[in-house]
């Protein structure tokens, strides 16, 4: 089993607490000059994002997750499973809807995603930052309104909602930040 | 590298030698390269293959000093480097510089009044006041808990109800030492010097120890700007046979990896005069006159550059 002594929790590093998979965010050398050094951590779960605060003793060790990011490509999804393909060895792994999260919304097929494997399971997938979408649903739009700022909602072809401009029709193709979920421009056609 | 800071560490080290020779206190220099090490359970010393032999390099010129201080020397101070294994994040550099000093017949209470003075001088934006609490003071207000009463599973209650999340199980003083260092620290005023002072027993090291409530309670005394820790000062304990009992049990506590040091524990049996003495880790001074939060931005090259 590997382990990082608490000196080697540096950020980024990968551990497993309470038998979950949690990368390291911030890490603080803490020590009373006369007493004991701890390693004062903010760890964020992988598998529910919720981040925590963690102390350890500075002679402790904590175990190593066996995690790793991979670059792989989406191919397609039965309802309940994602598969995703390794762009180098062509391997093919399912990820699941926990992993997926708010990854369904921004993907039709072919995206280049990091998947997040814990123990060789998918855990986390994260899509491009950008995806480019077309409008499957939307009230009419307000011909030549650039300017006022309103929103409207609109259905993309992948089933996500988001707000865009007022004057977006139907057909048309919109520009996202995944990481935000936002409307950034319209793509012409 | 910042070249401010050179520029304020050279003003403040002349600062301080101005200090000490207004009080006739005489500046020394001794060996940063010892035949002995630390005993302390919660320092590590570096060791260095001199051919022949180990030798390592001191965490604080304390030993010595007081070899100075039991031959007649008077008042001292020293500004050095010192060097503690593993002690590497934003308020900690392994190598760093110390500012030691010993008065002769001072009680720690008065002690604490001269450390006061110097900062207040070095670290110009200070305006208030210092504040003086016992340990168990600031564990009653920040906690509602008795530090010296409570045993580790109130303490440890205690830090778990804090929202401190550990998974170890620890002395009662490991508790204390995380109570202290994740939730009262953190409630200091920023802008004024805390001093606590009446430390556990336990940990004495090698500073003279009192009654107070009932309790014994170490002659021991701590200054802090904010969260942020700047020295430790000790009503010196004189006695050559308690000396030795500590630094004993604490080697025997370490697995003997460092020889005790013998030289000083035969000047402690020659004399030691009455005193206090302290240490301030001068990088943070320097951190705190600059008002910047991270170590590195004072060292011209910290460890990892360096």
């Amino acid at each position: 089993m590997a382990t990082y002594g608490a000196n080697d929790l540096r950020v980024g590093v990968k551990i497993i607490i309470n038998g979950d998979p949690y990368t390291v965010v911030e890490s603080d050398f803490v020590k009373p000059g006369k007493g004991q050094a701890f390693t004062r951590c903010r760890v964020r779960n992988l598998k529910t994002g919720r981040t925590i605060e963690q102390t350890f003793k500075s002679t402790e060790t904590a175990e190593a997750a066996d995690v790793e990011d991979r670059d792989m490509e989406y191919l397609y999804t039965d309802g309940s499973a994602w598969t995703f393909m390794d762009s180098a060895s062509f391997e093919q792994l399912e990820a699941n809807e926990a992993a997926m999260g708010d990854a369904v919304k921004w993907l039709k097929g072919n995206e280049k995603c990091i998947v997040t494997l814990w123990n060789g399971v998918p855990l986390q997938v994260t899509t491009p930052n950008f995806a480019e979408l077309k409008i499957t649903q939307t009230d009419p739009g307000v011909r030549g309104d650039t300017a006022t700022g309103g929103t409207k909602p609109a259905t993309l072809e992948t089933g996500a909602v988001v707000k865009v401009p007022l004057y977006m029709e139907e057909g048309e193709i919109l520009k996202i930040d995944t990481r935000t979920g936002e409307y950034v421009s319209r793509v012409k056609a | 590298m910042n070249l401010t800071a050179l520029h304020e560490r050279a003003r403040l080290y002349q600062q301080v030698r101005v200090f000490f020779a207004g009080r006739q206190v005489l500046e020394v220099e001794t060996p940063a390269l010892s035949q002995a090490g630390n005993t302390d359970p919660f320092i590590d010393s570096f060791s260095v293959n001199t051919g022949n032999t180990l030798r390592w390099l001191h965490t604080s010129p304390e030993y010595p000093m007081k070899r100075l201080l039991a031959a007649g020397s008077g008042d001292i101070y020293q500004l050095c480097k010192v060097w503690r294994k593993d002690e590497s994040g934003r308020h900690h550099n392994p190598e760093f510089t110390m500012l030691e000093w010993y008065r002769l017949g001072f009680t720690y209470p008065q002690l604490m009044q001269e450390v006061a003075e110097l900062l207040l001088a070095l670290i110009p934006h200070l305006q208030q006041p210092p504040r003086f609490c016992t340990y168990r003071e600031l564990f009653l207000e920040t906690l509602g808990i008795d530090p010296h009463l409570a045993g580790e599973a109130e303490l440890a209650n205690c830090a778990h109800e804090h929202g401190v999340n550990i998974d170890s199980s620890m002395s009662a003083q490991g508790w204390r030492d995380l109570l202290l260092t994740h939730c009262v620290e953190s409630a200091f005023p920023a802008d004024r010097l805390t001093f606590i002072y009446h430390y556990p027993a336990a940990q004495s090291a090698l500073a003279k120890r009192e009654y107070s409530n009932g309790q014994a309670v170490a002659q021991r005394f701590e200054v802090y700007l904010g969260a942020l820790e700047l020295g430790n000062g000790y009503q010196e304990q004189t006695d050559a046979a308690q000396n030795r009992q500590i630094l004993e049990q604490d080697a025997a506590a370490r697995g003997h990896d460092v020889p005790v040091d013998e030289r000083f524990l035969a000047a402690l049996e020659s004399g030691l005069p009455e005193c206090a003495g302290v240490a301030i880790g001068i990088d943070r001074v320097l951190m705190c006159r600059m008002q910047v939060n991270d170590i590195k931005q004072v060292i011209a090259f910290p460890w990892e550059v360096a």
